[in-house]
């Protein structure tokens, strides 16, 4: 029992918290040198590739989970219990102390930081009361005394304080809480396709623990038209200027559709949904017949882009012919004719739009029952019989009378993510709070001032006043003469 | 919407004849620094417990205390060096103006807020430094701290025109909002008072080392050179905690106006990207160094290393973040 209770004042004193802040920090800086799963699960899986060694070692330290890790979370866990602790007994303290009134005067004002002194003639009483008064409009707290006063001011301090630790607390639990019920999922969307909100149509999704699939607000929308500007010419050639996709989304499939403009920074909020737009990038169109002529695959395949001029690569999968049919390639919306490097796009827009493919004929490896990715070829039992260059209208006749590969046009596609967080207001809430309460707890001074009146040998009163500061705030000096001024008693000439 | 050349090339041309003033400004403070006679015999710093405000009320009134100044702030005592030291103030005055001209003609420029890439940002990190340096120095002499103020100025003005300088264009969409002026203008006047922040912690360690050997009887030793030119140890210490404390609540701000833009911008308020995380630990050393002002056996020294490590953190935010560091922050714009 008595270790429990050294273990608590310990973990609830001002030197374990600040180690704690420390550590935490501390404990952050790898969460900035890892490559970490929550935002860039690619580069873990590449990090990972490349350290064999090293790399399963840093997983099992959670080095790619930092801030979902067991260890940061016992040191915010301890923090915010050595934060309670603290702070709790200090609200008690503080609700009796805003209740109850300031101590007495001490008996000798002069030992204090700031002390003035004068001789009136004025009578004790009416010195008293009538500052009294006076101090009390300046918004003081007086105690008063027979032949003392005694005030303070700036409570507010320590509320200020009380309120950010607390506010503190509520961030963590809205934080927390929004986790568990609110989902992320992502979805590319290509122009004049819909996308209904739907586990099914999500590309990723990531649910919290406690979320459930039902909870999905049934909305849709479609991607009427996607554009992108660039900067043209300059050193930021090339670089993006303005997104916007246009939907038409129905927030329920009751209502009627409306026209909605989605752009970064500006995502589309539909019942406790918010919708983002992340990306974009083309999507080529081709018509594919078979020897007969016909078609067995007609559609817009999503390439991804692979570097910021917007060189992309996708596949297109045509399990119907025999043997099955697979093309691998990329699209570059404008062509340049400098090879040395393979097919690179020099600019983003499709100003010169061309595709390099390849088609690969034999089995696609569908059937294996291994899910597969649809922007990569398993040409593990495919032969390659043939590559070309194709602009848009032109129409490839491929080799071993496979039929023919017609390249139609292109179509832009964007990616969302689609997010519901429920903690948010609460977070932004305690974030406001916290703001508000740290202002005050650093800002404003906690002082006293007290006014002491002695009846001297002569038949007058020596009038002391005096004041002191709980902080290191300037301006108790100015403060105190103020309140010197207001004392209702005139020097003696 | 085109750039204007013409307005692009005065800015550049007025961030040139600001670094010029602020060089100027660094010559002038170098002298009076040198020249100035010691602002306060260290010996002072073993009465310091003593040390107290007396208030003159009228003509009559009594000072039972005898008058002991820990503060050193009257012109006077500058002494030799005080033509110097105006001059610096002069010319730390012009500097600072004609950057903030430059600012607001690289913004008229591409008709946006200036605050769009590293260059922009280190521009308004140079001129946050200068302004709160300035108006500080209009209610108190602060012609001492002259010195070491324009110094990381120039530091960061080179540093900007050399390596960091991007021609002026229009933004990328991501930065395409509101929330621009107000995080960044947030995180550039943090930047500037926490650098000055920096600056007097720094200098506290350094008079309070050399207040530390005379208390215990040896020779100031080599950082009497500059300890006798500066005000006391305590109030070093109390200025930097006036400046910190002052600040902490803006660069909470700042932090919360960047979640909420990221809220609208990424669909997340916070997602722990690199950017994100240092300011997380910038917020937390500098909640530690609040703590340790108020924790026995932390104050003083131990307090003014956790304030530097907080610019530590700032200025690896800023260069190694955002240059070397992938993350959504990305547009320094080299």
């Amino acid at each position: 029992m008595a270790t429990m209770r050294w273990l608590w004042r310990q973990l609830t004193s001002m030197r374990i918290a600040l180690i704690l802040l420390f550590l935490l920090a501390l404990a952050s800086v790898p969460g900035s040198i890892f490559p970490q799963r929550g935002t860039s699960p690619l580069r873990v899986s590449e990090f990972l590739k490349d350290n064999p060694t090293s790399g399963p070692i840093l997983d099992r330290l959670y080095m790619f989970d930092v801030f979902a890790s067991p260890w940061f979370a016992s040191i915010y866990l301890l923090l915010f219990i050595s934060l309670t602790g603290c702070v709790l007994p200090r609200a008690l303290e503080h609700y009796k102390e805003v209740r109850s009134q300031p101590p007495a005067a001490p008996r000798n004002l002069s030992r204090l930081p700031v002390h003035m002194q004068w001789h009136s003639d004025s009578e004790t009483a009416i010195v008293i009361s009538d500052t009294a008064a006076a101090w009390k409009k300046r918004g003081w707290r007086v105690r008063q005394g027979e032949d003392w006063l005694s005030a303070e001011k700036g409570y507010a301090r320590e509320t200020g304080n009380l309120v950010f630790h607390l506010a503190l607390l509520v961030l963590l639990i809205a934080v927390g809480f929004g986790g568990a019920v609110g989902y992320r999922g992502t979805v590319i969307v290509r122009e004049d396709s819909g996308f209904a909100n739907n586990v099914t149509q999500y590309d990723t999704f990531a649910p919290g623990r406690i979320f459930s699939a039902d909870q999905l607000p049934p909305f849709s929308f479609e991607l009427k038209k996607f554009t992108a500007t660039f900067q043209r010419g300059g050193q930021q050639n090339g670089a993006p200027r303005e997104f916007t996709a246009e939907l038409l989304v129905k927030d329920d499939q009751t209502k009627q559709p409306r026209p909605v403009t989605v752009e970064v920074n500006h995502p589309l909020r539909t019942s406790g949904v918010t919708v983002y737009l992340v990306g974009h990038g083309f999507a080529p169109e081709f018509t594919i017949r078979d020897a007969s002529g016909k078609v067995v695959w007609e559609d817009a395949a999503v390439f991804l882009p692979q570097d910021s001029a917007f060189t992309s690569s996708g596949v297109i999968k045509v399990p119907d012919t025999v043997p099955q049919l697979g093309i691998q390639g990329f699209f570059l919306p404008t062509v340049t004719n400098d090879f040395s490097k393979g097919p690179k796009s020099v600019f983003p827009a499709a100003d010169d739009p061309t595709v390099y493919l390849s088609a690969y004929q034999g089995d696609l490896g569908l059937d294996s029952g291994m899910p597969q990715s649809v922007y990569r070829l398993d040409t593990k039992n495919m032969q390659r019989i043939g590559i070309e260059e194709l602009a848009p209208g032109e129409t490839w006749a491929l080799p071993n009378s496979a039929g023919t590969l017609e390249f139609t046009g292109y179509r832009e596609w964007a990616s969302f993510v689609i997010t519901k967080d429920p903690g948010k207001g609460w977070a932004l809430g305690a974030a406001i709070a916290s703001i508000v309460g740290l202002s005050l707890s650093l800002l404003i001074p906690r002082r006293r001032a007290w006014l002491r009146v002695t009846p001297t040998e002569d038949s007058g009163n020596l009038i002391e006043v005096a004041g002191l500061s709980k902080t290191e705030a300037p301006g108790l000096a100015d403060e105190i003469s103020q309140l010197a001024k207001l004392v209702k008693a005139p020097e003696a000439t | 919407m085109t750039v204007n050349e013409t307005l692009a090339q005065a800015s550049n041309a007025m961030v040139y004849g600001s670094m010029t003033a602020f060089t100027g400004a660094m010559a002038a403070f170098s002298i009076s620094l040198a020249k100035g006679r010691r602002l306060e015999a260290i010996e002072v710093s073993a009465e310091r417990a003593s040390a107290s405000h007396q208030v003159r009320m009228g003509s009559t009134a009594t000072l039972d205390k005898p008058a002991v100044s820990t503060s050193v702030s009257d012109g006077e005592e500058l002494g030799e060096g005080r033509r110097a030291g105006n001059i610096g103030m002069s010319l730390t005055w012009l500097g600072t103006l004609l950057l903030g001209a430059g600012i607001i003609f690289r913004g008229l420029s591409a008709g946006r807020a200036p605050i769009g890439n590293m260059y922009e940002f280190s521009l308004a990190g140079g001129f946050a430094v200068g302004l709160t340096y300035c108006l500080l120095s209009l209610s108190r002499d602060l012609r001492w701290l002259g010195l070491f103020i324009t110094i990381p100025v120039l530091l960061d003005l080179g540093l900007a025109i050399t390596v960091l300088y991007t021609e002026s264009a229009q933004l990328v969409p991501a930065l395409n909002s509101y929330w621009l002026a107000i995080h960044v203008t947030a995180a550039v006047v943090c930047l500037g008072a926490f650098t000055m922040g920096a600056a007097l912690s720094c200098l506290y360690l350094v008079a309070q080392a050399a207040e530390d050997r005379v208390a215990a009887g040896m020779e100031p030793g080599r950082s009497a050179a500059i300890a006798q030119r500066i005000p006391s140890a305590d109030r070093l210490d109390l200025m930097a905690y006036r400046i910190h404390a002052f600040m902490f609540p803006i660069w909470t701000f700042a932090v919360i106006a960047g979640a909420i833009w990221a809220e609208a911008a990424w669909g997340r308020y916070w997602g722990w990207d690199p950017k994100e995380t240092w300011a997380f630990i910038t917020w937390v050393i500098y909640a530690a160094y609040l703590h340790a002002r108020a924790t026995a056996g932390w104050r003083g020294k131990k307090a003014a290393y956790v304030a530097i490590a907080g610019y530590a953190a700032i200025l690896f935010n800023y260069f190694i973040v955002n240059i070397f560091v992938q993350g959504l922050h990305s547009y320094s714009g080299l």
